[in-house]
């Protein structure tokens, strides 16, 4: 596919529009459809996109497997730590309320810190499984 | 006119019954292992359906708090159903990981061709 | 911030955090060493959770601190606290096992990887012993099953993959059933809290979407707890797992189920839907017998010793089914005992089948003759498991055998006295089975003579195998536990 100059033309084109959803729907799901899983998936689907067009080894140049392998697990980590700093600032666990100085607040820093651990560890995950497919058999050679 | 409207307004329901029938009919009866996937998710989504469909009420708006309105739907069934469909693809992106694997060690996928390769050495190790 | 009242929080938290921890720390020894700390630090939780519990009783603590019903509640009762000492005591043995068994059994540069499933199969089981919000026990239950399928494809045959991949077709199966199970209690209810649950359903039991969900959840925890006839997933599953996944596996999966049958029966239905409008005992009692005669009965003929004790497995499962088939305090008291005696004899079993995979090459009758000459130590093990799984006096096996059979006499059955005895002979025959291969032929030519077995393995096993006769000699804590959760949740409704 690297050699149709359509498909990569569209694809330069469409790929930052696509990251840039992700993010909006990322940033928007507390107050429409979204939130971290689907940012995840649309994250990891532009970067499948241009695996797609520009071939595996390219992808793996942009985004590579340790980096890959270490979001799956920050994405728990940070989820983990949001519970835990619930924790440490006197409240229970993915405690919310005292987050911040007041409740409003502290929940929506709560849920904004949750879902970036999420997108990280969904788009981590969606990225692994592509990768760990499409290397499997016969190397794409194009 | 009252079994018209009783089963008008059970319509989700029905669909419900019939996706999860299919959708084991599939994993039971079909021995390619993709295909017992594939049954499984449409299994799983008929649990998708059962969940989400009696969570908007009848005149209910979107949950978001408004002055304007004063019905609203219920999110928690969206919320679980979002859990329920990402463990669904975990189970999905399992079960393709390990075809893959069986078809690299028994170059088949087909349930019955994989049991009579099994069935063979066990016999072997008998002795 | 005072650590002790954050307990019930921390025994799922420590080893959710430290399944990422051993990603990020590739290298197998430091994730080993941390899947260690993360689940003897969750057994030191579980004792001081269970100490708590029995001194003040039943602990309540709201995540995110909104409260219960509204959000989710970890409750730690007598019967919780008991399931997460058993859950988290096994992943503490079986852990520092690992590290040698799985030497030969999975790929080097794996390890890590099979530390982090290990970490979260054992969050999982946590999670479901400890939480009390029923969609949040749909969630754990898919966790720990999860990792189990990894875990099981982790083996060195290439028949683990199949076997995992059928088990991975009947447990989802399973666990959907639970979900639409939840989902139909739900839309009866409008809520998820299960102590709250129980109340609501007072309104509206005996409806219809009441008895499906009844139905749906008692189908798809069967499968998850193997119960006759939806135990065909177990024997292949524990067979070609490695050594150490069957210890940990057949210790706490099923038994973990049963609990959660428990908790739904008891906490969320209430014993007199259950059991009184429904012909639910008899049902049981069926299923329960089938499963001791069938399965010990194909167990005598297997001729490898993994799938043997697997049969065997959904044998002892049906004793602890017939316990609760019983519908009686004491009959509860033996079902809540027999899942941990039946827990730490199976674990001791696997752990001793291991050793003897790693000396004699295989678990086959055909390569351990002779074991009593070439391992005494542990062909002596074995015998002991044996004999606790016979339910012979002095093990942990005979005291659950004994509340079983206590709970049929109370209830005048004498029939099924019998048939229990009868059942415990067909345990005789195919503990023989192995007896005679180790104890009355000769060893092979072909098995390597200076193989040994290493610490790290030799310790946990003889610790388990001691345990069993521990726990048969000295039963103040595990028939104390049992009787006391078997109380209150009969008490409870």
């Amino acid at each position: 596919m690297r050699h149709d100059l359509i498909l990569r033309v569209i694809a330069k084109l469409l790929i930052p529009f696509i990251l840039l959803f992700a993010l909006y729907v990322q940033f928007h799901g507390d107050f429409g459809p979204g939130g971290g899983f689907q940012a995840g998936v649309i994250l990891a689907a532009a970067v499948i996109f241009y695996a797609l067009i520009y071939g595996l080894a390219d992808a793996r140049k942009v985004v590579p497997e340790p980096l890959v392998e270490s979001m799956m697990a920050i994405g728990v980590l940070i989820y983990g730590g949001v519970g835990v700093a619930g924790l440490l600032l006197g409240g229970n666990f993915l405690d919310y309320f005292v987050l911040d100085h007041d409740s409003v607040h502290g929940q929506h820093r709560g849920i904004f810190w949750v879902e970036v651990g999420v997108a990280t560890t969904v788009s981590g995950v969606m990225l692994k499984i592509f990768y760990m497919f499409a290397a499997r058999g016969n190397a794409d050679d194009e | 006119m009252n079994t018209t409207m009783t089963l008008g307004g059970h319509f989700t329901y029905f669909v419900t019954i019939f996706l999860m029938v299919a959708g084991l009919f599939i994993v039971i009866a079909r021995g390619n292992l993709i295909k017992k996937l594939i049954g499984l998710g449409i299994f799983q989504t008929s649990v998708y359906l059962l969940y989400i469909a009696p969570g908007k009420l009848v005149g209910g708006t979107a949950p978001i708090l408004s002055d304007a309105f004063t019905v609203y739907s219920s999110p928690l069934p969206h919320v679980l159903i979002l859990t329920a469909i990402v463990v669904g693809v975990a189970t999905l992106a399992l079960g393709l990981a390990l075809t893959v694997r069986i078809r690299e060690a028994y170059d088949s996928i087909e349930e019955d061709e994989i049991l009579n390769m099994d069935a063979v050495p066990s016999r072997q190790e008998q002795a | 911030m005072s650590l002790a009242q954050h307990l019930p929080a921390l025994q799922v938290v420590i080893p959710l955090l430290a399944a990422p921890l051993t990603v990020l720390l590739r290298h197998r020894t430091l994730a080993f060493a941390v899947a260690l700390l993360a689940s003897w630090t969750a057994f030191a939780i579980s004792i001081t959770l269970w100490l708590q519990v029995d001194a003040s009783g039943t602990i309540s603590y709201a995540i995110g601190n909104w409260p219960p019903p509204w959000g989710i509640e970890y409750r730690v009762d007598p019967l919780s606290s008991f399931m997460l000492v058993l859950v988290s005591g096994m992943a503490s043995v079986v852990l520092p096992y690992c590290r040698s068994s799985i030497e030969d059994e999975v790929p080097q540069q794996q390890h890590y990887l099979f530390y982090t499933m290990f970490v979260l199969c054992l969050t999982g089981l946590l999670g479901i012993s400890i939480t009390g919000d029923a969609f949040n026990i749909f969630v754990f239950l898919e966790i720990s099953s999860l990792a189990t399928y990894v875990l099981i494809a982790l083996g060195r045959d290439r028949r683990a993959l199949v076997a995992s991949y059928q088990y991975l077709i009947m447990g989802t199966i399973g666990a959907t059933f639970i979900v639409i199970g939840i989902g139909l209690l739900y839309l009866m209810t409008g809520t998820l809290n299960i102590a709250d649950m129980g109340q609501r359903l007072a309104a509206v039991q005996g409806t219809r979407p009441v008895l499906a969900a009844l139905a749906f959840l008692t189908v798809g925890i069967s499968l998850k707890l193997a119960l006759f006839p939806l135990h065909q997933w177990l024997p292949n599953a524990y067979t070609y797992a490695p050594s150490a996944v069957s210890a940990f596996l057949a210790a706490t999966a099923t038994k973990v189920a049963v609990y959660v049958l428990l908790r739904f029966y008891f906490s969320v239905f209430g014993q007199s839907q259950v059991f009184g409008q429904l012909p639910m005992q008899e049902a049981m009692l069926l299923l329960a017998l089938a499963g001791m005669f069938a399965a010990s009965a194909t167990a005598i003929f297997q001729s490898d010793l993994k799938r043997l004790f697997a049969y065997s497995s959904v044998g002892q499962i049906g004793y602890i089914i017939l316990g609760l088939s019983f519908d009686s305090v004491s009959g509860l008291t033996a079902t809540i005992l027999h899942l941990f005696n039946h827990g730490i004899t199976k674990g001791a079993i696997f752990m001793l089948l291991g050793l003897v995979a790693l000396v004699m090459g295989g678990t086959s009758l055909s390569r351990v003759q002779g074991l009593g000459k070439r391992m005494p130590l542990t062909s002596f093990g074995m015998v002991i498991c044996g004999l606790s799984l016979i339910g012979v006096p002095g093990t942990a096996g005979f005291i659950s055998k004994w509340y079983l059979l206590l709970a049929a006499l109370e209830q005048g059955q004498w029939w099924l006295v019998f048939l229990i005895l009868l059942s415990s002979l067909l345990a005789v025959a195919y503990v023989w089975r192995f007896v005679e291969a180790a104890y009355f032929r000769e060893p092979r030519q072909d098995v390597d003579a200076n193989a040994t077995v290493p610490w790290s393995m030799g310790v946990p096993t003889a610790l388990l195998v001691a345990a069993t006769v521990y726990f048969g000699l000295s039963t103040g804590f595990t028939v104390g536990s049992a009787s006391q959760a078997a109380t209150f949740l009969m008490g409870a409704r």
